[in-house]
């Protein structure tokens, strides 16, 4: 019965290559677009990170292996063609081009990879699926808004072969750094990336639209609003997020681009001098204009990268100790104050602007608030576990591993959100480290674990298990290798932003004519190296995952049912892989989102759309008492 | 495949879907245009005594601009009215009307555009200023001629409208004129967003906004034009859609009515 229907259906929409891969407007498609260019993307902005890994534990030294090949693309400009003092090799790493290695670090990893994969292809995929949509509510503008994400990564990284180089002046691009930085080349690496960044945000703001009417509008019959997966309500509160956050950042983007191509001074204060000359600007901009619109994005993107994590964890976590999740209703409204509390945030990246000690006394305050619901989300998964017989499947260990690094990240921000200690950690590598435990073994931990979650409903076969394994425990390991020892860098007094690792800073070896100057420690510039090495392996691990990815589409062990993990929400109700159109049958939704041994039930596991029971069970046993 | 809600209202949120969009879409406006908002109270707050202008730009043509954008307001509606009542041909009038005042709107924009382009500010080696409009018609390179321009002392002097009777005719020699500290050329410039802060916020401001003009624009008149035969096969979606153009065009005029008082009264 089911594979006449299924025949039916592909009769009647048989779809041309282009139309059903490229310029598809099928919710799944255009999810699984976004999560192989968000992976592609991802490994290329690791890349960068390793070269400037080299340069920061071997400064002078030419990049090994692909020094040759960095000098045919770059050019001698931006990379030495010999080694200055430390003798042979070419392609030593130049400071402007380390810069711009930070720069496009930061952007990729941030608006080309985990936000496309975390809102864009997780989104896409699993929450029409999840809510019992046939498909978004706008399917031709969620293509559109793909394509802007493409163009906009398509011009990013154009910019890297442009006269002048990509951007240099930080991810955060302050001006007026980023407008007068490279006065020779007009357009330049800066105006690349602010037409690239003005096509994500069109893209997220189309995403956004969609994802929200999609959610009000086309939840099936029963699945009122505390029926929803949590998965869905971080995906929703992260879709307001970015429809109010961005706007603001466009904005700003259209003004420095102005300051960069017309002259305008927006950002520019009066009186600016340019290495001796002074410019020839009208004046009367402010600097600190551009950090505020900056931040106002800057800080709600924070939680735009770990929402829809959570909501994967939650997801997974619930299933695979097959209990409901302890607190749903506490999450949901924390998740909600988190996204009304972000939006007065932004400021706390500016206590040393010199803002003001009363402003910055209401930003600590409202910082300080926002860490309460993030406290309460944590505090719920961690009680979920408790008493539960889990289930050790690889996605499972993944959500494991986030609980911790989320916990360590959020705990080593507090710190940072008071305005006394900021003022010493500030711009160190402490920042790196505690941004880095929530963004990397946090969020990209939870993404790796939807990705082995929702593979086998994509592809209808598991990823490899053993392998899996080997991923993830790797992958933790040198994870806290990487940036464990940064917290005591930083703590040190190690600047983020220096292209040499450190070494001007170096203590002078102690001696009558030096005593008391204080410096790094040879132990602080000596965790260079083997951060270094923990980067290289930390890549290496990613190799099974990559193999597993691929080779578990052809030869991975195949799914018995549409529900292999025996879990209760609406996307394993589909077929596997889903129809254009989800469902075969209209759904009707009953009960919660986790339902799982519920006492005086036949099985461990009561889907979302299985009706109360009419009468009494009479067959089969409780799974506990 | 269909979508849910397409074109009916859900019954629970009585809207349906396209309408859930624009607002969300107009809320991400609001911020895109606050942001900018903002960034004009900034500029002007932080503005150094004495280089804030006043007054500069023409209100009678601001004022004929923002009564030609809220008529264009009234014929939406009323074309979308006609459309509620089965008037299809009264709905093709109002719109047409509106579709004309939006480019009347954009006539009388580019005019005032054109006007700043043309003026210019020239500072002489003797430290004057002179300051007026160029006169177009002049080929000689060895002078930089004005149609109708003063001559002031101090810069401060310029952020307020001239008295019309004090302007002429003026013909400055180009050995005259300042060279800038930069070595590039001589102290000439004219009215752009280059000009000064407050001119700068200003095009941005006019200009992002009559981009929204022109979308809005293409929006009703390809729904009007080329999208006509859709009222025939289905009515109701027809409808919903001018709907939807429309409330993004009250939008676009909810922002020029903001604009109007803070760049050309305030």
């Amino acid at each position: 019965m089911q594979e006449t229907s299924r025949a039916d259906e592909a009769h009647h929409e048989e779809l041309g290559f282009w139309r059903k891969y490229i310029f598809s407007t099928d919710h799944k498609v255009i999810g699984m677009q976004y999560g192989i260019t968000a992976l592609l993307f991802m490994l290329f902005g690791f890349c960068l990170m390793l070269l400037m890994r080299w340069q920061i534990a071997h400064p002078g030294e030419a990049v090994p292996l692909i020094g040759r090949l960095l000098l045919k693309v770059h050019g001698p400009d931006m990379i030495s063609a010999a080694a200055a003092d430390k003798g042979g090799g070419m392609g030593v790493i130049s400071s402007n081009l380390y810069n711009s290695y930070g720069a496009m670090h930061g952007t990729i990893m941030v608006f080309l990879a985990i936000v496309p994969l975390a809102f864009g292809a997780f989104g896409n995929f699993v929450t029409p699926l999840q809510i019992g949509a046939p498909d978004m509510a706008f399917p031709r503008v969620n293509m559109v808004s793909y394509q802007f994400y493409f163009l906009g990564g398509v011009i990013m990284l154009a910019s890297f072969f442009i006269p002048g180089g990509a951007a240099n002046s930080g991810w955060t691009s302050y001006s007026p750094l980023a407008t007068v930085g490279d006065l020779a080349h007009r357009p330049n690496g800066q105006t690349f990336w602010i037409i690239g960044m003005v096509c994500l945000i069109n893209s997220s703001l189309l995403g956004a639209v969609n994802f929200i009417t999609t959610i009000i509008q086309l939840r099936v019959k029963g699945l009122n609003w505390f029926r929803l997966p949590f998965f869905v309500w971080a995906q929703f509160v992260t879709a307001f997020l970015l429809l109010l956050a961005f706007p603001p950042l466009e904005a700003a983007g259209v003004l420095q681009l102005a300051d960069n191509l017309l002259g305008t001074s927006f950002f520019l204060p009066t009186g600016l001098v340019v290495s001796g000359t002074a410019l020839h600007v009208s004046g009367g901009g402010s600097p600190l204009l551009w950090q505020h619109l900056f931040w106002f994005l800057g800080h709600p993107e924070v939680y735009v990268l770990i929402l829809p994590a959570m909501g994967i964890v939650t997801e997974i976590i619930a299933n695979n100790t097959r209990k409901p999740i302890w607190g749903y209703r506490s999450m949901v409204y924390s998740v909600l104050v988190i996204g009304f509390l972000s939006f007065i945030v932004w400021a706390h990246h500016m206590y040393l602007t010199g803002m003001g000690t009363r402003i910055a006394t209401f930003f600590q305050t409202t910082t300080m608030m926002i860490s309460i619901p993030s406290v309460i989300i944590l505090t719920s998964l961690f009680i979920s576990l408790w008493g539960a017989s889990i289930r050790f499947t690889v996605p499972m260990l993944f959500a494991l591993g986030f609980l911790p690094m989320f916990g360590i990240g959020g705990l080593t921000g507090l710190p940072l959100g008071f305005n006394v200690s900021d003022i010493f950690l500030h711009d160190t590598y402490y920042v790196i480290a505690h941004f880095h435990y929530i963004v990397a073994p946090g969020t990209i931990f939870g993404l790796f674990a939807g990705i082995y979650y929702w593979y086998p409903k994509i592809t209808g076969r598991f990823m490899n298990e053993f392998w899996g394994r080997v991923h993830f425990g790797l992958s933790f390991i040198f994870m806290n290798a990487i940036f464990l020892p940064m917290f005591f860098q930083g703590m040190a007094g190690m600047s983020r932003r220096m292209y040499d690792g450190g070494l001007t800073y170096a203590a002078v070896p102690a001696g009558p004519a030096t005593a008391g100057i204080p410096g790094l420690s040879p132990f602080v510039l000596g965790l260079n190296g083997p951060i270094f090495i923990a980067a290289v392996c930390l890549g290496l691990s990613q190799i099974p995952f990559i193999i597993n990815f691929f080779h578990s589409i052809k030869h991975g062990r195949k799914v018995t049912s549409d529900n292999p993990w025996e879990a209760t929400t609406l996307e394993w109700q589909t077929p596997t892989p889903p129809p254009h159109g989800n469902f075969e049958k209209p759904m009707e939704v009953f009960r919660g989102p986790y339902e799982y041994s519920v006492p005086g039930e036949a099985r461990d596991f009561t889907t979302q759309n299985e009706p109360e029971q009419a009468q009494p069970l009479t067959h089969g046993n409780p799974v506990r008492s | 495949m269909e979508i849910p809600y397409a074109v009916k209202a859900r019954p629970d949120t009585g809207l349906y879907n396209a309408k859930v969009g624009i607002w969300l879409f107009l809320a991400s406006e609001v911020m895109l245009f606050g942001a900018l908002f903002s960034s004009y109270i900034l500029l002007r707050v932080n503005a150094d005594p004495g280089t804030w202008p006043l007054h500069l730009l023409n209100v009678k043509l601001g004022a004929l601009n923002t009564i030609v954008l809220i008529l264009s307001s009234v014929t939406v509606v009323f074309g979308w009215a006609s459309l509620k009542m089965n008037k299809f041909g009264s709905y093709k009038i109002f719109q047409g009307i509106t579709i004309l005042c939006a480019l009347t709107f954009l006539g009388i924009k580019s005019f005032e555009y054109r006007d700043k382009f043309n003026h210019y500010e020239v500072q002489l080696k003797n430290n004057t200023i002179v300051d007026g409009h160029k006169d177009g018609g002049n080929k000689d390179t060895n002078f930089f001629a004005f149609e109708s321009a003063r001559t002031v002392t101090n810069h401060s002097e310029l952020m307020s409208p001239p008295e019309e009777s004090t302007l002429k005719e003026i013909k400055v020699p180009m050995s005259e004129i300042k060279d800038r500290a930069d070595g590039k050329g001589k102290e000439i410039e004219n009215y752009g967003p280059w000009h000064s802060s407050y001119f700068a916020i200003y095009f941005v401001l006019t200009g992002l906004h009559a981009l929204h003009v022109i979308g809005g624009m293409i929006v009703i008149f390809v729904i009007w034009g080329p999208l006509a035969k859709v009222w025939k096969t289905d009515p109701e979606r027809y409808t919903n859609r001018v709907e939807v153009s429309g409330l993004f065009w009250h939008f676009v005029d909810l922002i020029w009515i903001f604009l109007f008082p803070v760049l050309y009264l305030l």
